[in-house]
């Protein structure tokens, strides 16, 4: 059987790799693809971690199925922010969207 | 009806009246003067009513009618006010009613009433050419509060409310001489006798407190009919030596009486008060007010004769009063003599008569000095209300004769007899009332009494004195009538006068009834011949007013012989020396008395005198002392001062403490906060990712702290 650590490095990688989506890229629908692949990342924890605890309980199933749906309507809310600001402003990059400081 | 009731209702009708006059009635005259003589009606018919029912009284000043309600309390005790109707108030009632409706409807036709008002009259002078009053409806309402002020006097169960009627009178005696304000005469003597009564009132007021700290009341039952506390009152020694609390107290009161009778020194206030109209003259300064202080005197009878006995010897202070009253009976008589106005002899008349009754109180003679009061009230208001219609009457005919001559100057006059005859003969009635014309009058009967009783318990320089003084009565009086109505008109003016309205001699009419026929009532039983003919009523009723019954004094010729003796006297040479007088003749008395006759001209100088004496240092302590020295140099001198440092302290403070040190501090923390958030704020740059970015690196950070720190 293959060892926990090689999901929980891999769930590592994934999220490390959304977060520098999130911090790096300049495109909004870009950064909210990089949320969705953290999320990902955390939801394979949530499985390797309930495979090799308590298999027994489906506990970690409904976890990971609550987090997609969760995933789910934030990926819609966020498009739809997306959009609105779109129509607004004609732009969706992360830099030009700085209306939020004094 | 209780009698406590009607008593209580007395003095209401009056204050309404002024009341509805002042608040609404004003504009209309005939409403005003509808109201205030309907108000005095109301209480005339409630007076004579419970006038009516006392006669019937058994013992009726052993058992008065009182009545009285809690008023103010003071700590344990409370302070009353209540009526009162003894014999005393029921007599006092009596000649306050019949003056004041007599007065009412005689002001009437004296502003008159019915005539068109002259567009060039103002308000504040007296009408130029006829015109009804500018300030008609004003003038009844003064009198209606008048009214009020002197029936609360009489009816008042204690000195406390006695002093409110009584201050009461003193103001509207202030409005009603200064009714016409317009003329600067009336000003100052409206002024002078609100002042001049004012120094009586305030030695009264301390006689009030004596009294009430010695005593703890002010009632009059309890004081003047308390044997136990009259006799600790005579026996108590007063704070000034010599005299007994009670005799302090009543010099004290007494010296109210000296300012509002306008006895000497302070009677000079008194002849002033004629600038106010003549309805005001006879009501306030001849039948009413004046007559108050008297009637408190003789209210207060038994505590200030406590410590004497009928036919004992006078204490000190009943020796200052008679001495004052008979020295101010013969003063003021001898001024009359030689005055012009016709309303000044009448002025100078009322000072020397309520001198007799002041000097009538001193001597204790009780009864006759009340009996004087009511008898002067009548016949006096009788002879100003005349004067008021004589001068109504000249006024007329300088109208219609463009002449000009003072409508007030006796030696303008005469001949008016056949112009104005109802005048003529109601003045003469009066007139001879005022001199004691023997048996008709009711001036002989009540003079009389002071005479004998001062003759029969051996005052006998008081009776000289009084004597004098009634020779000098008749003499000025007779001088008053043969000049102004015997003889030839020596004016135009006076030529042109006619007889006056009916709301004007009716009232006289009423007036001379009582002037003659109210001495009927006090015959003494021991004259001879008309003795007991007529019960001696007055005597009875008002002699049970005091503790004490007073007895009857027994018949002596001598007095009755000086008195019918002076009278008739006095008005033969006043006819003889006056009868043939020239228009523009000199007062013959002029050329008989020499030097002296300047003299009593102007009055003895008094106005002069206390002008230097009191006046003047007034004027100085005023102006000099107390405005250019004390207030604009001392007080401003030392407030400038003060407001000068204030403010270079404060200019220090603010240039050396305020400026630098507090605004500073203030100022530097807002600036710093300001400048440091200036240069913080580029940290905000709206952009979501590095905002993150710094979170991750800060948590990161705290993360590896605490895995170091923990390992």
């Amino acid at each position: 059987m293959i060892p926990l650590s090689w999901y929980l490095i891999l769930a590592a990688g994934l999220f490390t790799i959304g977060l520098f989506g999130v911090l790096a890229r300049r495109n909004a629908v870009a950064i909210l693809m990089s949320i969705e692949l953290m999320l990902n990342a955390v939801i394979l924890n949530l499985v390797a971690f309930w495979r090799y605890g308590q298999p027994v309980d489906i506990s970690g199933q409904v976890f990971a199925i609550i987090v997609f749906a969760v995933a789910a309507s934030e990926a819609a809310v966020g498009l739809a922010l997306i959009l609105s600001i779109y129509r607004r402003r004609s732009t969706v990059a992360a830099e030009d969207i700085n209306m939020l400081k004094w | 009806m209780q009698l406590d009731l009607i008593a209580w209702l007395i003095p209401l009708p009056p204050i309404l009246a002024f009341a509805a006059i002042v608040l609404w009635a004003y504009r209309s005259n005939r409403l005003s003067h509808g109201l205030a003589i309907g108000g005095v009606a109301i209480s005339w018919g409630l007076a004579m009513l419970l006038f009516v029912q006392t006669l019937g009284i058994e013992r009726f000043g052993e058992h008065p009618v009182t009545s009285s309600v809690r008023w103010l309390p003071t700590g344990q005790s409370a302070l009353e006010i209540g009526v009162l109707v003894d014999p005393l108030s029921t007599i006092g009632l009596f000649f306050v009613a019949w003056t004041l409706l007599a007065i009412f409807v005689y002001s009437v036709g004296y502003h008159n009433f019915g005539h068109q008002a002259d567009p060039q009259d103002v308000k504040g002078l007296p009408p130029k050419s006829g015109g009804i009053e500018p300030m008609y409806a004003r003038f009844f309402a003064f009198i209606s509060l008048f009214a009020f002020g002197m029936l609360v006097l009489v009816l008042s169960d204690n000195l406390l409310l006695l002093f409110i009627g009584w201050e009461l009178m003193g103001l509207c005696s202030y409005l009603l001489i200064g009714f016409w304000y317009g003329r600067p005469s009336a000003r100052e003597a409206m002024v002078k006798a609100f002042l001049t009564t004012r120094v009586g009132d305030v030695f009264m007021l301390l006689g009030i407190a004596y009294l009430y700290s010695q005593t703890g009341t002010l009632s009059f039952r309890q004081i003047l009919y308390n044997e136990q506390v009259l006799n600790t009152l005579a026996s108590t020694p007063a704070v000034i030596g010599g005299l007994s609390a009670a005799g302090l107290i009543g010099l004290l009161l007494f010296i109210g009486t000296i300012g509002k009778s306008a006895q000497w020194p302070l009677h000079v206030w008194l002849p002033d008060a004629m600038e106010g109209p003549t309805p005001v003259s006879a009501l306030i300064h001849a039948a009413t007010m004046v007559s108050a202080g008297i009637y408190m005197i003789l209210r207060i009878f038994p505590l200030l004769t406590a410590g004497w006995h009928e036919g004992g010897g006078l204490t000190p202070t009943m020796m200052v009063i008679a001495g004052l009253g008979a020295f101010t009976a013969l003063f003021a008589a001898t001024i009359a003599v030689a005055q012009k106005d016709i309303k000044r002899v009448l002025a100078y008349s009322t000072i020397s008569q309520l001198g007799y009754m002041v000097a009538a109180v001193g001597i204790g003679a009780f009864v006759a000095a009340a009996f004087h009061l009511v008898t002067h009230a009548f016949f006096k208001a009788l002879l100003f209300l005349g004067s008021g219609s004589v001068i109504h009457g000249v006024e007329h005919g300088v109208h219609e004769t463009h002449e000009h001559v003072d409508p007030q100057d006796m030696f303008n006059m005469g001949g008016l007899r056949h112009k104005m005859p109802v005048t003529f003969w109601t003045f003469l009635l009066g007139g001879l009332a005022l001199s004691g014309f023997p048996i008709l009058t009711a001036g002989f009967w009540s003079k009389d009494e002071i005479l004998a009783d001062a003759f029969a318990h051996g005052h006998t320089l008081v009776f000289w004195m009084l004597a004098l003084a009634a020779l000098l009565t008749a003499f000025y009086t007779m001088r008053q009538i043969t000049l102004t109505f015997l003889g030839k008109p020596r004016s135009q003016a006076v030529g042109h006068a006619h007889e006056s309205t009916w709301t004007m001699t009716a009232p006289l009419v009423v007036l001379a009834v009582f002037a003659v026929g109210f001495g009927w009532v006090g015959i003494p039983e021991a004259f001879p011949g008309l003795g007991g003919i007529l019960p001696n009523w007055f005597h009875e009723f008002v002699g049970g007013a005091l503790p004490e019954h007073p007895a009857a004094i027994a018949f002596d010729p001598t007095p009755l012989l000086v008195s019918v003796g002076v009278a008739l006297g006095g008005l033969l040479l006043g006819w003889l020396t006056y009868r043939r007088i020239q228009a523009g003749a000199p007062d013959p008395l002029r050329r008989l008395l020499g030097p002296v006759y300047p003299v009593l001209e102007n009055k003895y100088y008094f106005d002069e005198l206390y002008d230097y004496a009191i006046v003047r240092p007034a004027y100085w302590l005023a102006e000099t002392f107390t405005y250019t020295f004390l207030d604009r140099r001392v007080i401003d001198g030392l407030l400038h001062a003060i407001g000068r440092n204030s403010l270079r302290v404060g200019a220090f403070l603010r240039s050396r403490i305020d400026l630098p040190v507090v605004n500073g501090i203030g100022d530097w923390i807002g600036e710093s906060t300001k400048s440091s958030g200036h240069q913080i704020r580029v940290v905000q740059s709206g952009r979501v990712q590095q905002y993150l970015l710094v979170g991750i690196v800060f948590t990161g950070l705290i993360i590896s702290f605490f895995l170091l720190a923990g390992a």
